[in-house]
């Protein structure tokens, strides 16, 4: 039953997700000009001499003088049939080749921010519910209230400079400079992990606060039902039921917000990445936006999209699995 | 001497102090409930039924609840045996001796069946849980099967697929049904059914009344059964409690109730159930007004702003005490005890 309904879902899959290719590729076609454009600009701000037939030339060469639907169809095949994503024009190197550097990197920066997040708010949330309006609940809101409300790449100027300032370190990056050009080896990876977690407090601060108030709020809703005092008359110790009753029930918004945490925690790190000076896709996507680079920015918010739909699915079977109700109402 | 008591309760007073102002919902309560017998406790919504049942298991959650006054002695052990009672008014709410009682000794089955159970767990898991926590000589293999055991002896059909059920699986009645099978899987000595039957329709609550009965001429425990419910109250009480702001108003024999209601509240419970047999049906005689605001309880006798029998000067200036009036048969009211007595009471204590 629970295989069947996978299926299902992964049978749906397969036009949602030409559906987003669509959008991604309509959106990256909907500013005025092109790559060649800019391009050009380039060029001839350089001084260099370009003319029309050369330009007429390059258009042909990159596909640009064909309709829409046509350079899709290009653009959409090569990666299907070939996983050929194309040439990034202002890297002059082929989008696979940047974004296999990038994408394993973003991926183990935003399942660790995940990680990060769900460990310290559903602790918090589940004491702030079963301490409501005790002096550390109100110090974890205050907390919550400034975590939302400041964005992650302030806090990671400020994080910066007061490294910088009070302790002399410099935080940026994901590695130390002797290992930056190095190739991966485990004192890398340990390097790597000296480092990471910056990025991770950073970007997940603003979802940690949230997810902290929606626990609270989860719990302080079971808390009072009924089956609760049942099983405390029952003589259960008050952490046992606790966990085995209302945090399990309170979970719920947790594991259903693993699909649009992602894309949260993705668009979250674009600035953080930035200003830390992360070598994630953030900056590179918005590098190849603001150059209209339309393959290499397709590319990503494709891949980016893709994540998502399947951090969705995820969440939902996992949502199916754990939770009985929806297991036996909404699918069976 | 042997105790024929089980549970004695003495001048329990459970107040919460909210910001409002301090609400006694259970102010000087005193009863016993004897081994193997029904207590019945009636009252309207708010009398402080359910806050005397939470107080006995300490359930009621603190802040706000607190008990502030008396003893509820447990007499543990057998009838035969002299040890000294536990008074669960000591006892540290969150502490391991209040929990060997919980569910092993006295247990509790609650008036909403569709919320008692947690939603995330099988019926079974529930209560093999409580069979595991107090039956330490109980394999965990061997559980289910007595578990499967419990259900079966509560008229569930198809015990051994039920035990895999998820709650919302099962209809309000069966649940209830279930949630009797898991008060009852330690074999506790007393069982508080808080509004058992009120959320059930009306032929299902005639079954789990009846199932209750059986059960207990089976097993012998006692129970204290809580309702609004005049009629469901004569079917299973031997005595009777009727509350009224936390206070017990009148108490006897069930049969001595219904015969001779003394206290003009009892009566007016008692007249405002409509008759099948009388000739013309008169309109129902509803009690006047409506239960005062807790915070604003009138002076003198608690129910004197609503009493038919009303004597300004007299019930307007003191509480009266819980009176006897005839053999087992207690009344709080200036009908039937002297007036000078509690006066004098009054201005000694408070």
């Amino acid at each position: 039953m629970l295989t069947q309904y996978i299926g299902r879902r992964l049978l749906l899959l397969i036009p949602l997700l030409l559906l987003i290719s669509i959008i991604s590729f309509a959106l990256i076609q909907l500013p005025p000009g092109d790559i060649l454009n800019m391009e050009v600009l380039r060029l001839r701000s350089a001084g260099t001499q370009v003319s029309e037939e050369q330009v007429e030339a390059l258009r042909q060469l990159y596909g640009l003088d064909k309709s829409l639907p046509e350079q899709y169809w290009l653009w959409i095949s090569n990666i299907l049939f070939k996983g050929n994503f194309g040439t990034s024009f202002t890297y002059v190197k082929s989008v696979s080749e940047i974004l296999a550097a990038r994408v394993p990197l973003t991926a183990l920066v935003s399942v660790l921010t995940a990680i990060f997040v769900w460990i310290t708010a559903v602790p918090i949330g589940v004491y702030s519910a079963t301490h409501q309006y005790s002096l550390i609940d109100y110090f974890w809101t205050f907390v919550s209230f400034i975590g939302v409300a400041t964005p992650g790449f302030l806090l990671a100027l400020i994080f910066l400079w007061i490294a910088f300032v009070q302790f002399g370190i410099s935080a940026i990056g994901l590695f130390s400079q002797e290992f930056e050009a190095a190739p991966w080896s485990f004192a890398k990876f340990v390097n790597m992990l000296q480092h990471i977690w910056i990025p991770i407090v950073i970007i997940g601060m603003a979802n940690t606060a949230g997810m902290m108030r929606t626990m609270r709020g989860m719990m302080l809703d079971e808390l009072n039902k009924q089956y609760v005092i049942t099983a405390r008359s029952k003589g259960l110790t008050e952490t046992r039921l606790l966990v085995k009753y209302p945090v399990r029930t309170s979970m719920n918004p947790v594991f259903s917000t693993i699909g649009w945490m992602l894309p949260g925690i993705i668009s979250g790190e674009v600035l953080v990445s930035m200003v830390l000076n992360i070598p994630t896709t953030g900056p590179v996507l918005l590098q190849a936006l603001l150059n209209q680079d339309m393959f290499l920015a397709g590319s990503i918010v494709f891949i980016l999209s893709v994540l998502t739909v399947i951090g969705t699915l995820v969440s939902d079977i996992l949502l199916v699995w754990l939770d009985p109700r929806i297991r036996y109402e909404g699918v069976a | 001497m042997a105790h024929d008591t089980l549970l004695e309760i003495r001048d329990l007073m459970t107040h919460f102090h909210l910001q409002e102002g301090i609400v006694r919902a259970v102010d000087g309560v005193s009863f016993e409930i004897r081994r193997g017998r029904t207590l019945g406790i009636i009252g309207e919504s708010g009398c402080g039924k359910s806050v005397t049942a939470n107080s006995i298991l300490r359930l009621v959650p603190s802040p706000p609840g607190n008990i502030v006054n008396g003893r509820i002695l447990l007499h543990r052990g057998d009838d035969s045996s002299d040890q000294e009672p536990v008074d669960l008014a000591r006892l540290d709410p969150r502490g391991a001796e209040i929990r060997s009682i919980r569910g092993a000794e006295i247990s509790m089955v609650f008036q909403e069946p569709m919320t008692s159970f947690g939603p995330m767990h099988t019926i079974g898991n529930q209560i093999m849980e409580s069979i595991l926590l107090h039956q330490s000589d109980v394999a965990a293999s061997d559980a289910r099967e007595l578990a499967i055991e419990n259900l079966r002896r509560v008229g569930i059909p198809r015990a051994e697929q039920i035990v895999d059920a998820y709650p919302h699986q099962l209809s309000g009645g069966m649940r209830q049904r279930a949630m009797i099978a898991m008060a009852l899987s330690c074999s506790p000595r007393l069982l508080i059914a808080d509004e058992p039957t009120t959320a059930l329709d009306v032929t299902i609550q005639a079954q789990i009344l009846e199932l209750l009965t059986a059960l207990q001429e089976e097993f012998g425990m006692a129970v204290m059964f809580i309702t609004h419910n005049l009629g469901v109250i004569a079917e299973v009480a031997d005595e009777v409690a009727v509350m009224y702001l936390g206070r017990i108003v009148e108490q006897s024999d069930v049969n001595e109730l219904f015969d001779n209601p003394q206290h003009p509240y009892t009566q007016g419970l008692l007249n405002s159930i409509p008759h099948i047999d009388e000739e013309k049906l008169p309109r129902l005689r509803a009690i006047e007004g409506v239960v005062p605001d807790p915070y604003e309880i009138p002076r003198g006798c608690a129910f004197s702003d609503r009493c038919p029998s009303f004597m300004p000067g007299t019930c307007d200036r003191a509480m009266p005490g819980l009176d006897e009036t005839g053999p087992g048969h207690r009344v709080r009211c200036f009908l039937f005890s002297e007036f000078e007595d509690e006066l004098t009471e009054v201005a000694d204590g408070r």
